[in-house]
């Protein structure tokens, strides 16, 4: 039985996270003597297949069609459809992005699976594997196994290492569908790409985020002059979203985007339950804030008690000497 | 327009979520709301009712049959409501095989979601019922413009947005920006009382995934002040470099 990684890519490349997936795959799948299968579908694609052998994928399943530049969702999953069923996996894996999230559990419908979703840790246990993940924005944790081949998983990106490993075969099979033969109903007509230059906040692996404690929509620059510094995401409460002072974009918690990098700066946020839900899972937590007994303070590693205005300059120019900027 | 929007019942954001001894699931004991991203898909079917005419029906699939989520669509102006009992909470293409199930009985355009249920998490009830349904879905939406037959939906990205074009029928599910839901006015919430909730019992399917158990998160270290004002940034700093060796 053998194992397929779905890979993602923008603009022709492929994404980091959908090595990291592939690592996970490979790595089990060499452990079973099972083949490790990628598929790939998009516009000039073909320039990544030797990236993927070096993540121990043993072939790749393709299609390069001019078509599939965009992302369309009927028609990249009749694809992936097409190569499950060929292959025939034990188990198949996706990166839990925006695409992945929403192309997993169309195909999985197809086979009648549940997916396994925005897995962050697993176990083998007597030849099953138990899946770990956050549920209730990571209030709590739900472990998990499949009954069925083939099983469907999306892993959260930034919590697997991609690791080089052996591949055997290199072989790559373009996949025998007619995409003229689905009607899409539907199509992209655009896409705008927002905030050119700064890490996007599930990818990043340090995150600035800066509360209601800045007073103002003018003061959050000097949340961006750290973040630009470290080279972090910026993030932000619900309190400011609603305030109109950020965009929803920027919003971590309970009802915005849950993220766990190595290091998140809280700065001028109380610690509400439903901010901490977002980001309690973060490596490194720092907090500045000029209230002692703001919540922020119980899960944070370290803690500063002061006035933002005060210490956010100071911070700039430390991490400036430091990083030798 | 035939607008159909799916809801669930997921616990008050404000809740405090305790694993049972058993590690079978959690406390029960907890307040429950309305999903908040199935709140925007009923302002959003509210809105375009209100604006191109028809008929909103909410359904909400629940295994121990409650119906205060509905009550709560129907204050909000929600025309019926249907209570289907039974399902399991967490298996999601059982959940979507269900209410696909149920949908394709009746008329629709437009079937509207959020873009994930609080609880689980789990994102995927939009694309399959979408897939069961054999029409196109748009996921994760922000703004949704109609003409006549034709809909552009906005969807959130990574680092962006992408704008998709489709036509009716559709399955669309909403993110938090896309609208502002209404509060339930006092008429509102009197003359839902007086509706009536038609409830379906329906058999269950086999589960494609087992529940081995549930773990509250590992606690964080207990938090460490490193001192006051900017004369700490130093100290910080140098954590962060040598102890934490995050930077
Ligand atoms: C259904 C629901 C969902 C929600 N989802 C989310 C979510 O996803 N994400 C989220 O963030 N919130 C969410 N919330 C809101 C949450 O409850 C809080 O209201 C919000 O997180 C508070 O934001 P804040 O920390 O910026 O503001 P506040 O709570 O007002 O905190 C401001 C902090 O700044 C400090 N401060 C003030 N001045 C300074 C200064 N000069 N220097 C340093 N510190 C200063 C204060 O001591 C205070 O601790 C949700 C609420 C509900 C009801
Ligand atoms: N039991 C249910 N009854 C009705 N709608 C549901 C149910 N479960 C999920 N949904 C819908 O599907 C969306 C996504 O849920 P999920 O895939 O579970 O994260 C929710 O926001 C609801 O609109």
């Amino acid at each position: 039985m053998s194992y397929l990684t779905f890979i993602e890519q923008r603009n022709s490349q492929v994404k980091k996270s959908s090595l990291e997936a592939l690592s996970v795959a490979s790595k089990i799948a060499k452990s079973e003597g099972a083949p490790s299968n990628a598929v790939l579908v998009g516009k000039d694609i073909k320039g990544n297949f030797d990236t993927l052998y070096k993540f121990g994928a043993d072939s790749v399943f393709y299609k390069d069609d001019a078509k599939l530049e965009f992302y369309n969702p009927v028609i990249y999953r009749d694809l992936v459809v097409n190569a499950v069923r060929k292959t025939n996996p034990k188990r198949v894996f996706f990166s839990a992005t925006s695409m992945g999230k929403d192309l997993a559990p169309a195909v999985s419908c197809r086979f009648e699976a549940t997916v396994i979703g925005d897995c962050t840790e697993y176990k083998e246990s007597s030849g099953k594997i138990i899946w770990k993940r956050p549920v209730y924005a990571g209030k709590c944790y739900i472990l998990l196994c499949g009954n069925k081949n083939p099983e469907f998983v999306t892993l959260r990106p930034n919590v697997f290492n991609a690791v080089e490993q052996a591949s055997s075969n290199k072989s790559e099979v373009e996949i025998d569908f007619d995409i003229g033969s689905v009607n899409p109903k539907i199509q992209v007509k655009e896409i705008r790409v927002q905030q050119k230059g700064r890490p996007e906040l599930t990818e990043a692996s340090i995150i600035v985020s800066a509360g209601r404690g800045l007073k103002g929509p003018e003061h959050f620059s000097l949340r961006d002059q750290l973040a630009d510094v470290l080279g972090a995401a910026i993030g932000t409460s619900r309190a400011v979203v609603d305030a109109g002072w950020r965009p929803y974009s920027e919003q971590v918690g309970q009802t915005g985007k849950t993220v766990s990098p190595n290091l998140y700066i809280a700065i001028g946020l109380s610690g509400a339950i439903q901010h901490l839900a977002g980001m309690t899972s973060s490596k490194v937590i720092v907090a500045i804030n000029k209230d002692k007994d703001a919540p922020i303070f119980k899960i944070a590693n370290y803690g500063i008690i002061g006035d933002a205005f005060e210490v956010i300059p100071a911070l700039i120019e430390e991490f400036k000497r430091v990083l030798g900027k | 327009m035939k607008i159909i929007v799916c809801v669930k019942r997921t616990p008050d954001t404000t809740t405090q979520i305790r694993v049972k001894p058993d590690k079978s699931g959690i406390e029960q004991d907890i307040e429950w709301i309305l999903n908040p991203y199935d709140e925007l898909a009923v302002e959003e079917a509210l809105k375009l009712k209100e604006k191109n005419g028809g008929i909103v029906t909410a359904i909400s699939l629940d295994p121990d049959a409650n119906n205060s989520v509905l009550r709560r669509c129907l204050a909000m102006g929600v025309d019926e409501a249907c209570l289907l009992k039974g399902g399991k909470n967490y298996d999601s293409y059982s959940v979507a095989k269900l209410l696909a199930d149920e949908i394709k009985q009746r008329e629709y355009n437009l079937v509207l979601f959020g873009k994930q249920a609080i609880d689980d998490d789990n994102y995927q009830v939009p694309s399959m019922v979408a897939t069961l349904l054999d029409v196109p879905w748009v996921s994760v939406v922000t703004k949704v413009e109609v003409n006549g037959d034709s809909v552009c939906a906005t969807r959130q990205i990574e680092g962006g947005e992408e704008i998709m074009e489709t036509k009716f029928p559709c399955v669309i599910s909403c993110q938090r920006g896309l609208n502002e839901p209404r509060y339930p006015s006092l008429k509102g919430i009197m003359l839902a009382k007086k509706k009536e909730i038609p409830v379906k019992e329906i058999a269950s399917l086999p589960e494609s995934v087992a529940v081995t158990g549930h773990e509250a998160p590992s606690p964080r270290p207990p938090g460490r002040i490193v001192g006051e004002g900017s004369g700490a940034v130093k100290e910080l700093v140098r954590l962060l470099k040598e102890e934490a060796k995050v930077l």
